[in-house]
């Protein structure tokens, strides 16, 4: 079984959001970094199915020269091997990010044989844009499924859970397939100090495609104002419970 | 000039609709045109019906099924996307403001397509009251574009109440210390008919399922009243927030952020404050 999980670094932004001079970017100076939330999943999944059917998995990343190290990190979850798809760090839109990625598949599948899942988050932390996997399925010419929950491979095909409102819709496809899940398809593992000893001296290949001018094109930032909510302390401690459950009669809950 | 819009039930498709208009005269694709749910053949669907009126933008609310048939319909038709845009003026390019980090980040950016693809974050515009547009008729779907399709479903497991629908959450965040310490949120929340929330901290830590997690990758809900207990309210966390009526804040650090964006605040230990107030409603039954 061979699977490929594509990831993105995004900063650890924590209570609140400061930006750079020129509106474009988040100031990272003081923050750490991450995969999004959602890609993790998919990390942890493609390690889960290589370890129950052998094979080999493949982490890809879009972004700046730093990404190595989530890279490294999904590498620490069990992935076998890593592609760098090298920028300067510019903004890249979902199109030109699934062109590049696209590209590196295929080489890969070009040299080693098709992938039998490719793993995408179902929307990045920060664009959210909810397109990249799809637009790699689709190129590829293979059933894409979004938003999973649970995947379960039976045979030549992939049975999916996609979380709906009131339950989860089903959704059997042959493989090979493209999936994009959500967090809380598994429970990620701590990675263990042995399994990042051995994702440091894993091979990561590294190539720096051409950015294509984006066509959704990103002008600046700005930070949304305020809920205006002004809070009102209720007090410290014990002795503020019955104006808690004031506010609760208030409200109409009681 | 046409511009398409897909239409699903409720609030969101109005609001989609609102922008749209901006665009022209609205048709419209019913979400549910084709049953069971097949995404590609939705898409292909749309595809056919903006070239055959020459549309001058294709609309959807930026709900899960929204985004994923404008992405489909995108990959296919070869042109990008904006997704849970907030404001749009028409032109080339489009110009447009869109939700980044799940509503904690604007972004301002300049749409340059021959058919704008857009979708509009729900609950940001108000609700068109117009008359509804008129759905076009549709063309049996080609095998081919009905290989993923929804096969099964699957009930809720859980038999507690949900956090989507629910009046009100109790949530507990990292300042509840394990798992066995959720008791006293579990005994409010029973006691208050309420569902039990928590932050992407405890269901990391594997304290809580993550069904329970309420945030931009967990549940965003809309309760009457939310009670933060121990949560410091990153911004992962608060963008589910956004629905709530009322936020309760209880926290040992008066300076944490989501104490700084509630509504009533409690300053202290969660272990004595929790207690005190299932005490206190105990009484008062």
């Amino acid at each position: 079984m061979r699977i490929a999980v594509c990831i993105k670094r995004v900063p650890i932004t924590g209570g609140r959001i400061l930006l750079t001079d020129d509106a474009r970017a988040i100031n990272t100076q003081h923050l750490g970094f991450t995969m999004s939330p959602h890609e993790e999943c998919g990390v942890e999944e493609a390690a889960r199915l290589i370890e129950a059917n052998k094979g080999e998995s493949v982490v890809l990343t879009l972004g700046p020269p730093e990404a190595v190290e989530q890279l490294r990190d999904a590498m620490a979850l069990g992935v076998d091997r890593a592609i760098h798809l090298q920028t300067d760090g510019q903004e890249w839109d979902a199109e030109a990010t699934a062109s590049a990625l696209l590209e590196a598949i295929s080489a890969d599948e070009a040299a080693y044989g098709p992938f039998d899942i490719v793993f995408f988050g179902n929307e990045s932390a920060d664009s959210g844009g909810f397109q990249v996997g799809i637009r790699v399925g689709y190129a590829l010419g293979r059933p894409c499924v979004t938003g999973l929950k649970k995947v379960t491979v039976e045979g030549s095909s992939v049975r999916c859970e996609q979380e709906v409102e009131g339950g989860r819709d089903v959704y059997v496809v042959p493989l090979p397939a493209v999936l994009t899940v959500k967090e809380g398809l598994n429970l990620p593992r701590y990675p263990s100090v042995p399994g990042k000893m051995r994702a440091r001296s894993k091979p990561v290949a590294v190539a720096t495609p051409t950015r294509l001018a984006p066509r959704l094109e990103l002008v600046r930032l700005a930070v949304p104002a305020g809920q205006g909510r002004r809070a009102e302390s209720l007090g410290n401690g014990a002795t503020a419970a019955p104006a808690v459950v004031e506010v609760l009669r208030k409200a109409g809950v009681l | 000039m046409n511009v398409l819009v897909l239409m699903e039930p409720g609030d969101p498709s109005r609001q989609a609709l609102t922008l749209a208009r901006k665009f022209g005269d609205p048709r419209s694709v019913r979400m549910d045109a084709i049953q069971p749910f097949a995404p590609d053949a939705l898409a292909a669907t749309l595809a056919l019906a903006a070239d055959q009126l020459n549309v001058s933008a294709v609309f959807a609310a930026g709900t899960d099924r929204g985004n994923e048939v404008m992405a489909r319909l995108a990959a296919r038709a070869g042109l990008p996307l904006a997704t849970n845009c907030i404001a749009v003026t028409p032109g080339q390019p489009v110009e447009l403001t869109r939700l980044r980090w799940g509503g904690s980040l604007l972004e301002e950016a300049r749409l340059h397509s021959p058919r704008p693809l857009i979708t509009v974050a729900p609950h940001t515009v108000p609700a068109d009251t117009g008359p509804a547009p008129a759905e076009l008729d549709l063309k049996p779907s080609a095998e081919s574009e009905l290989v993923v399709r929804v096969s099964d479903h699957v009930a809720p497991s859980n038999g507690g109440v949900s956090l989507t629908t629910a009046k009100v959450i109790v949530s507990g965040g990292r300042g509840v210390g394990s798992k066995e310490g959720f008791a006293i949120i579990e005994e409010l929340a029973s006691l208050l008919g309420a569902a039990v929330g928590c932050s992407r901290a405890v269901t990391s830590a594997g304290w809580r399922p993550h069904t329970d997690q309420v945030g931009q990758t967990g549940t965003k809900v809309a309760p009457e009243v939310y009670i933060a207990c121990g949560i410091s309210g990153a911004t992962q966390h608060m963008a589910g927030l956004k629905g709530a009526k009322r936020i309760v804040a209880i926290n040992s650090d008066p300076q944490a952020p989501l104490m700084l964006n509630a509504d009533y605040t409690v300053t202290g230990d969660l272990k004595e404050i929790v207690p005190a107030i299932t005490a206190e409603i105990r009484k008062r039954k």
